[in-house]
């Protein structure tokens, strides 16, 4: 078959179809993969929950502004029967190295932090990426942040007492800064 | 034996990656683990050899001034489905490379081999060039990966062989240590082609 020629007609043509089928085609692939999608999210959001408060039976959802920070933050209140087993905070925070970064933070009934779940993060590779292992962010486990002074966690290079990660002093500072987030938000939460 | 040779030059003599140099964007950024080598390279393969197929299929009824944009549209689609799926099916390795999959739309070598071969050539030809082509940069985005890897972090495919605790040369995980691991594979593949 001969090559078509660049006419006006023919050029519009063959782009008009291959544009169409391509979106047909993607429209097609949207709607199948839609609710896998939803349901793989979904169940990201739920492993970790259950890693930074491991027990609950019913979890209800509100959303919150924060005092200092653009976006929403979604508070989870972990129930069991009536009563609350704890609160799972998905926070965030825009000081870090590249990017924003979000975590999971669990605070048990008595405000002590529970444990801390990253959830995505742009942070170097072999620094900032230290904050996900155990070594950095256990020291806040069982942290009461209404203890500390200002009621706000600092690392000690800021006079606080947060250990910060070897050469990534601005990951650790924006760690820190998202837990107090998280920690200012749902206690404004507590009071409505 | 054509089709055989046809698969096998992206091995070695025309590797996109090393011999071509097209796509060292994706190449640097990604390739800071062996795991990321691979799933990028395999994702980049599939939409390659896709593409080659369709527009190898569609090239007689494009005409040449409409040609780059008629590309352009069937290559991002195929991205574009690629991320969709892999989201839906395998959501771990979504998260690791999330950022860098809707980049395969600007991979020089994906519109490269369309225009280069796949309009000129039958279709199983291209499908062969594709999937050499493909497997060809999975295999140098593997390699730079794992050097990374090894060198940087002390493991290989997520496998830690120094201590605990121990850190590796940081720099190989870092963008300078692409660059380096990228112009030492060059050369070396300069030499084995001369020589060869």
């Amino acid at each position: 078959m001969a090559k078509k020629e660049s006419t006006f007609k023919n050029m519009t043509i063959a782009l008009f179809v291959i544009t169409a089928v391509a979106g047909l085609f993607m429209a097609a692939v949207y709607s199948v993969t839609k609710e896998p999608i939803a349901i793989s999210q979904k169940a990201k959001i739920n492993d970790a929950i259950k890693m930074v408060i491991p027990e609950f039976e019913t979890i209800s959802d509100t959303l919150l502004m924060p005092e200092d920070g653009k976006d929403s933050i979604r508070i989870h209140r972990l129930l069991k029967g009536t009563e609350t087993s704890g609160v799972a905070v998905e926070t965030y925070t825009d000081k870090a190295f590249s990017g924003r970064f979000t975590l999971m933070v669990g605070f048990q009934p008595d405000g002590a932090i529970s444990n801390i779940e990253v959830l995505e993060h742009k942070e170097t590779p072999g620094l900032g990426t230290k904050m996900a292992l155990p070594a950095f962010k256990d020291q806040f486990k069982g942290l009461k942040i209404a203890d500390l002074p200002g009621e706000k966690l600092k690392v000690k290079k800021d006079g606080g007492s947060v250990d910060a990660i070897t050469a990534a002093t601005i990951s650790s500072r924006a760690f820190c800064d998202a837990v107090n987030r998280a920690y200012a938000t749902q206690k404004k939460g507590e009071k409505q | 034996m054509n089709q055989l040779n046809n698969f096998s030059k992206g091995f070695l003599r025309e590797n996109p990656i090393l011999v071509l140099l097209l796509g060292t964007c994706p190449t640097l950024a990604v390739t800071s683990s062996a795991t990321n080598g691979l799933g990028m390279g395999l994702a980049t393969t599939f939409v390659l050899f896709m593409s080659n197929i369709f527009i190898s299929v569609v090239k007689d009824f494009v005409p040449d001034k409409v040609r780059i944009p008629a590309f352009v549209v069937v290559i991002a689609s195929f991205v574009t489905i690629v991320d969709l799926l892999m989201q839906a099916y395998t959501p771990a390795l979504s998260n690791q490379l999330g950022i860098f999959i809707p980049l395969i739309v600007v991979n020089c070598i994906v519109l490269g081999r369309a225009e280069a071969f796949a309009c000129k050539n039958n279709i199983f030809s291209s499908f062969i060039d594709g999937l050499g082509m493909g497997l060809g940069f999975t295999m140098a985005l593997v390699t730079i990966g794992s050097i990374r890897e090894m060198l940087g972090a002390g493991s290989i495919f997520g496998h830690k062989f120094i201590a605990e605790g121990a850190d590796g040369i940081l720099v190989f995980i870092l963008a300078p240590g692409a660059f380096i691991t990228l112009g030492f594979l060059i050369a070396i593949l300069k030499k084995i082609n001369k020589s060869s």
